[in-house]
């Protein structure tokens, strides 16, 4: 599996994103913003960082860049796209997910170690986050269709949602199971080196979808 | 165009600069929201709608409002 990777002026986290994807799958490369192609991946990664300064809302610029028109179009398509953290944030202003990204409940910027339970296995992951924007809100109605499709697929397990998102939501999908965004940051736990290789079960559960 | 955050959203924001009153000597003010207010010129008023339904706001979080001067 090929992945790209978008990146937008205010994108910090593709190197490593990058990495991640060149250990998941057979190879992987940028996708610069303003490509309205994306140059036959199987998979693509919108990933972390303050996308055109964040300005307005965090995603809001980002969801007009003609990569993001590529984006969507692939993504109906069926083709695998995981949103990490502000790249979430972009997906959800693109109306790709369901929902919106908060300020977070105590109005601080948190980077640390999160565990996550995905929903459905109950399998934990530890991952790292860092973020002033997470806090998951839908509002009720939009929620209980989400969990009745199965489109929570990660939540902060308990003591770990530490920026107040609803129903503990760390990630949710669309309703094909091909997109998928996660405030969390699976690409920084991809080596022992750094304590967790938990975050490549990420990138396995959307090549599964992928297969 | 004022955008501020809907009713019964948690607004931290608003929280915290209400919280923030008492000790500047402000008493009896609450329900504080924070919201933005974008100001611009426009040849064709009739689209300013569509501008903040795609743009300016993000209608599941935040109510906004036009003004014309």
């Amino acid at each position: 599996m090929i992945w790209g990777v978008l990146q937008f002026p205010g994108s910090c986290d593709e190197r490593d994103a990058l990495n991640a994807c060149e250990l998941h799958g057979d190879g992987a490369r940028l996708v610069w913003h303003e490509s309205r192609e994306l140059d036959g991946v199987d998979g693509v990664v919108v990933p972390g960082g303050f996308s055109y300064g964040d300005y307005l809302r965090a995603g809001a610029i980002a969801r007009f860049s003609p990569a993001m028109e590529a984006v969507a179009e692939a993504a109906a398509g069926g083709m695998p796209v995981l949103g990490i953290c502000n790249g979430f944030q972009v997906l959800c202003e693109a109306g790709l997910l369901p929902g919106a990204l908060l300020r977070n409940v105590e109005l601080r910027f948190r980077c640390h170690q999160v565990e996550l339970i995905e929903e459905g296995s109950g399998e934990r992951l530890s991952i790292p986050a860092k973020h002033g924007e997470g806090r998951y809100y839908a509002p009720e109605e939009m929620l209980d269709r989400l969990e009745a499709n199965g489109q929570v697929a990660y939540r902060y397990a308990d003591g770990h949602n530490s920026n107040g998102s609803v129903r503990d939501i760390a990630g949710v999908t669309n309703e094909r199971g091909n997109v998928l965004g996660l405030m969390p940051h699976p690409e920084h736990a991809v080596d022992p080196l750094t304590g967790s290789t938990d975050g490549l079960r990420v990138f396995d559960r959307l090549a599964r979808v992928a297969a | 165009m004022l955008i501020r955050p809907k009713e019964g959203i948690l607004d931290p924001q608003g929280k915290a600069v209400e919280r923030a009153l008492p000790a500047l000597g402000f008493e009896g003010i609450g329900h504080v929201h924070v919201g933005r207010m974008v100001e611009l010129e426009a040849e064709d008023p009739e689209r300013l709608g569509e501008l903040c339904e795609k743009l300016l706001a993000n209608t599941l979080i935040e109510d906004y409002e036009i003004q014309t001067l």
